[in-house]
């Protein structure tokens, strides 16, 4: 019962972790139906600007509160990753608009190597440690262990989905940006900006997933050049088990990949009398998506559209 | 230049025997030129030429994006290595094992179509690259509690190819001349190439390939025509995942050591860049792409050189640095040539043209909405 509680509370940090990433991915598939490769990089990015800032921070005053230390460092991390995301958009997607649908995807991954790469040129190829600085507290529920670091997370998760939310369903940009993830064509007749919306749609998933690389950093206590790159395919897992396009199966998707990957490494060992162990832990991931979409072939929460090519 | 190629065209006999002479004597010119470690990369490409042959049957030919070929690939490369090392004591001959590999490549390629029939483009794509994970976990993780894989360590001393009594592993006297043992590999990789550009060939204007076609542009429509889209998807699974097999298993033997290292996602999705750049659906252009994005990174290597020629020492590790000017290259490729250095005919036309029937026809391309 323990091990079951501890592990849902577990699940839940980093499917919260992971439904944010996968907003990303969602909201550009949404309107470009393009998969951006390149956003677990931006994830990387935020992470390691963070860690860099923080790093400065403590440098020049180590007797500032840590929890004021790393959201100073997140500050950073947002507008550098909305930047960077402004400029991909910029350079590399949009000239690829009318090209046939492989070709952005091939710059996706040509993104996304150069960002690894820029950043290993950067930050180097060791593993960046995050100072323990944030407030180490830990309570007890129902037997199990939960952090505040823990706490923390699913808080400021819960908190940046809500906001997007509410952007996505009552604000002007909101509604455009719906309005684009339609139809195009019949956005511009009426008046929405496509181009803007587009780019605005890239900004908010890279603000999104620098919160979501200072927290993943954070809670493994390091971060690394090479961080992104699993962490983005698990996101993408987790919108298309949700759905992909849709902003709540984004959510979904996520929060359910964590307890899943969690029970499943809590579990694996006893359900298969110690053959397989922990290590398969990233394999239920991909494992439940496969299993899912072959009874639901549109996500969770994906619209069932005909067939039509 | 261009009156040379009018007149070898005109004699295609000659052409086809000035080809010919160019292949057998390649490792050669390559071996003098630039070097022996250089065709030990001519291996190298036929292998990926091989590879992207087969996915260039899975997305060129019948349009379904595959993200885990390599995963094929491995299953070819362990199957090599488990019955021809002595990992198990097994030294089965490597005509027994490469069908062996094949078949069984082929089998996993049925065993991920299955599942995913009903799956259209990207989430096909995410279901693929699944599947190659789970594949790399558990060739990582299956060393205990019964050793299968041997883990992270990979298996080694692999047996080479042997022919006619003869490893290839070693170099070959041959009327005095000694012929070094990648050399030996060129040959041996260039028949397997050959043979499978021909069935690659032969393949897309067959009935089968029509129906890929078919599947490809509209599956609705090719279901309409009485095409069975189940089987003509499997039986693309499963081609291009026997492909990846074979070159798997020459893969093994020319290596003499595989490790799931060799067998990541960066490796499918390079595969899926060199059918992309090149050409996809046309297979002289999907050579060009599996050599040229063999070569360039090689190349690359001797970004070292030239700075210490211009700079006096090396400022920035060629290592890190042409994996950069990789991911340059292909962002810049694809602005500039987003169908591919040599796009089939059909490809240009649709791209060129400016009636609404061609738009929607491009818009429709490789265009699987759920």
């Amino acid at each position: 019962m323990d091990i079951l509680t501890q592990q849902l509370i577990n699940g839940l940090v980093l499917g919260s972790i992971y439904a944010l990433v996968a907003l990303g991915y969602t909201m550009v598939y949404g309107i470009l139906e393009l998969i951006n490769f390149a956003h677990g990089e931006v994830t990387m990015i935020g992470a390691m600007v963070a860690l860099t800032v923080i790093g400065l921070l403590l440098g020049m005053a180590p007797e500032l509160p840590g929890l004021m230390v790393v959201f100073s460092g997140l500050l950073v991390a947002i507008p550098a990753c909305m930047a960077l995301a402004f400029a991909i958009e910029k350079v590399a997607y949009r000239p690829l608009r009318r090209a046939p649908r492989l070709a952005p995807l091939i710059t996706a991954i040509g993104v996304s190597i150069i960002l690894q790469n820029v950043a290993m040129l950067v930050w180097g190829r060791q593993y960046v440690a995050f100072p323990a600085i944030l407030p180490q507290g830990q309570y007890e529920v129902f037997g199990a262990h939960i952090t505040d670091l823990q706490l923390v997370i699913v808080a400021l998760s819960l908190t940046t989905m809500a906001g997007l939310w509410l952007l996505v369903e009552r604000t002007r940009l909101g509604r455009a940006m719906r309005a684009t993830a339609q139809s195009k064509e019949v956005a511009a007749l009426m008046g929405v900006n496509v181009d803007r919306v587009i780019s605005a749609t890239f900004v908010i998933g890279a603000a999104i997933a620098a919160i979501a690389g200072v927290m993943v950093s954070a809670y493994y206590g390091l971060a690394h050049y090479h961080m992104g790159f699993l962490l983005g395919l698990k996101a993408f897992a987790a919108a298309v088990l949700g759905g992909i396009g849709n902003i709540a199966g984004a959510m979904l998707g996520g929060l359910l990949l964590g307890i899943i990957e969690a029970l499943g490494a809590g579990y694996i060992g006893d359900l298969t009398g110690g053959f397989l162990g922990s290590h398969y832990q990233d394999v239920f991931a991909f494992f439940v998506l496969i299993l899912v979409l072959v009874f639901r072939p549109s996500g969770l929460l994906g619209e069932r559209v005909a067939n039509r090519a | 230049m261009r009156t040379a190629l009018d007149a070898l065209r005109a004699r295609p006999r000659l052409a086809f025997a000035l080809l010919a002479a160019l292949l057998v004597a390649l490792p050669f010119l390559v071996g003098a030129g630039l070097g022996n470690s250089w065709v030990r990369v001519l291996d190298f490409v036929l292998l990926y030429i091989l590879l992207a042959l087969g996915l260039n049957i899975v997305v060129g030919y019948a349009g379904l994006l595959d993200l885990g070929f390599i995963a094929f690939y491995a299953i070819g490369a362990y199957v090599y290595a488990l019955l021809a090392s002595p990992h198990f004591g097994l030294h089965l001959p490597f005509w027994a094992i490469l069908p062996i590999s094949m078949a069984l490549a082929g089998l996993f390629g049925v065993l991920l179509g299955t599942p995913t029939l009903r799956l259209r483009g990207d989430y096909l794509a995410i279901v693929t690259l699944g599947f190659h994970e789970i594949i790399r976990i558990f060739l990582n993780n299956l060393n205990a509690p019964y050793n299968l894989t041997n883990g992270p360590q990979g298996i080694n001393l692999i047996d080479p190819i042997t022919i006619g009594g003869h490893a290839l592993s070693r170099p070959l006297e041959l009327f005095g001349v000694t012929v070094p043992s990648t050399y030996l590999y060129y040959y041996v990789f260039l028949a397997f190439t050959l043979l499978v550009m021909a069935v690659a060939i032969r393949l897309q204007d067959s009935r089968l390939g029509r129906a890929w076609a078919a599947l490809r542009e509209d599956e609705v429509a090719a279901a309409a025509m009485g095409i069975n889209t189940r089987n003509v998807k499997l039986l693309a699974f499963a081609m291009g995942a026997t492909f990846a097999g074979l070159a798997g298993g020459l893969f093994a033997s020319f290596q003499g050591f595989v490790s799931p290292e060799s067998f990541s996602l960066w490796e499918s999705f390079l595969v899926l860049c060199m059918i992309v750049l090149g050409g996809m659906g046309h297979i002289p252009g999907v050579i060009l792409g599996a050599a040229l994005l063999t070569v360039i990174p090689e190349a690359l290597r001797y970004l070292g050189d030239l700075q210490r020629a211009t700079l006096g020492h090396v400022v920035l590790d060629p290592a890190d640095l042409r994996m950069l000017l990789f991911g340059i290259a292909l962002v810049i490729m694809m602005i500039y040539r987003p169908a591919g250095l040599i796009p089939s005919r059909q490809r240009k036309r649709e791209l060129t043209a400016r009636d609404g029937v061609a738009e929607q026809e491009q818009a429709s391309l490789y265009d699987a909405k759920a």
